[in-house]
């Protein structure tokens, strides 16, 4: 390969060196060079969510991102959020609400409320669904979504 | 779904982009936040040969207060302008329109010179910057020049600025004293695309007459829409519910020009027009009347 580029990162906490091609996107940069595949491809245009990342702490698309751009940057996906034994309160919240249906917008979604119950520690109900705006789940769930992000500020809120 | 191959460089001043913007002209594509860039080359509705990353140029993402205007730099993110406090005191009209574009996710990415130079005509920027009366610095190696919002769009996705050309940021005057604004626009779902919206902005006289008003509409036309005449009605008069109701009726029946598709006809987006001018005139007229600054 020509014009490729050697990148160097934080992913969930690890350190992580390759060589990238400028045009592979951040979603597959991920999923097929670093075998992440929490992080979900969905529509490859900004619209459906399902690839949203933290970026230095800010939740961005990954889909919208070259890899070259994260060049000595600290990303977390969906793994880096809990393990199956010691779950985040809002992955703990998702599962006693039965806020997944097929899982797929699940990793966006969770990334996406991250730094928002962060910065909205106790939202309403019309602040919930405006900031689960930019993602869209097609098993029609968003009612359970919305009971668990309400459960998850709950939690969080008191821990 | 991938783009296609393209060179990358992402360089660390602006005399390095203007180079290569010398040297590949209209083969080259600036990448700022790349959340209208990235979307079109993932459906390779574009090919750049020449990809020119200016995410690295601390110079261009600066914010400055300079007496009665603020310069906020081409490659200063949504979210930052939505933070900043010096943008809510001088340019409140972007303070409030910040939140009104697109979802948080796309507003940690995007930028305010990547949506202006984009020139979509449903972008928001496009309209506020036009309706503030914003001016745009652009440079190239052949030196630099500033241009009215006016006088930036010059169509359908098209500014005036050459291939070889970079804006690196744009000034927004601060309003006169005893001045209103307001952005109103509908969507059909929140931070969606936007079916019709209006940036208004007032100035009233001492006896709180209107001294100068501002009407620009996006998603009317190939760009930002202005309503002079409907703007000229108000002019020296009081402004009644019933001057402010034919101001609305006179910009969306004469002067607005918006197409129909699957979202909306074209005889729903004037009657949208019509009902949003009213209520951003009220806004706006209601701001101004409690503006204290002398």
């Amino acid at each position: 390969m020509e014009n490729t580029f050697n990148i160097s990162l934080t992913v969930n906490g690890v350190a992580y060196q390759k060589e990238v091609d400028p045009r592979r996107l951040l979603s597959d940069f991920l999923r097929h060079d670093l075998g992440l595949t929490g992080t979900h491809v969905g529509c490859e245009h900004g619209v459906c969510g399902a690839c949203t990342i933290l970026l230095d702490g800010a939740a961005v698309r990954s889909c919208l991102i070259f890899a070259p751009q994260v060049h000595g940057r600290e990303i977390t996906t969906v793994e880096g959020l809990g393990t199956i034994d010691d779950l985040h309160p809002l992955q703990e919240a998702f599962r006693e609400a039965h806020a997944l249906q097929c899982g797929f917008c699940t990793p966006g979604i969770l990334t996406s409320l991250i730094p928002y119950l962060e910065e909205n520690p106790h939202p309403s109900e019309q602040e919930i669904r405006e900031a689960i705006s930019g993602n869209l789940c097609r098993c029609t769930g968003y009612q359970h979504i919305i009971d668990a992000v309400k459960i998850a500020a709950e939690n969080m809120g008191s821990s | 779904m991938k783009p296609a191959p393209f060179k990358y460089f992402a360089p660390t001043s602006v005399a390095e982009v203007l180079e290569l913007l010398a040297e590949y002209g209209y083969d080259a594509k600036i990448l700022a936040g790349g959340q209208s860039l990235v979307p079109m080359m993932n459906f390779r509705l574009v090919q750049p040969e020449v990809i020119v990353d200016i995410n690295n140029i601390p110079e261009l993402a600066q914010i400055q207060p300079n007496g009665k205007s603020i310069r906020i730099g081409a490659m200063v993110r949504h979210r930052q302008a939505e933070k900043d406090p010096q943008i809510q005191e001088l340019a409140p009209l972007i303070h409030e329109t910040m939140p009104q574009i697109a979802t948080v996710q796309i507003r940690n990415r995007g930028t305010i010179g990547g949506s202006l130079s984009h020139a979509d005509s449903s972008a928001e920027l496009v309209v506020v910057s036009t309706a503030l009366k914003a001016e745009f610095k652009i440079r190239s190696q052949a030196g630099e020049r500033v241009v009215p919002a006016r006088d930036f769009f010059v169509g359908l996705l098209m500014t005036v600025m050459e291939p070889q050309e970079l804006l690196v940021e744009i000034s927004v005057p601060a309003l006169p004293a005893r001045s209103g604004w307001s952005l109103k626009e509908i969507a059909r779902r929140p931070h969606d695309f936007a079916l019709m919206g209006v940036a208004a902005v007032l100035t009233l006289d001492k006896k709180d007459r209107c001294q100068e008003a501002r009407l620009v509409y996006l998603s009317a036309g190939d760009g930002p829409v202005a309503a002079p005449e409907a703007a000229n009605m108000l002019q020296g008069e009081e402004l009644s519910a019933e001057l402010i109701a034919a101001a609305a009726q006179k910009a969306s029946s004469d002067e607005i020009d918006p197409g129909g598709d699957i979202h909306a006809t074209a005889e729903f987006r004037r009657h949208l027009a019509n009902v949003l001018t009213r209520r951003a005139l009220e806004e706006a007229y209601q701001r101004a009347r409690k503006d204290q600054r002398s």
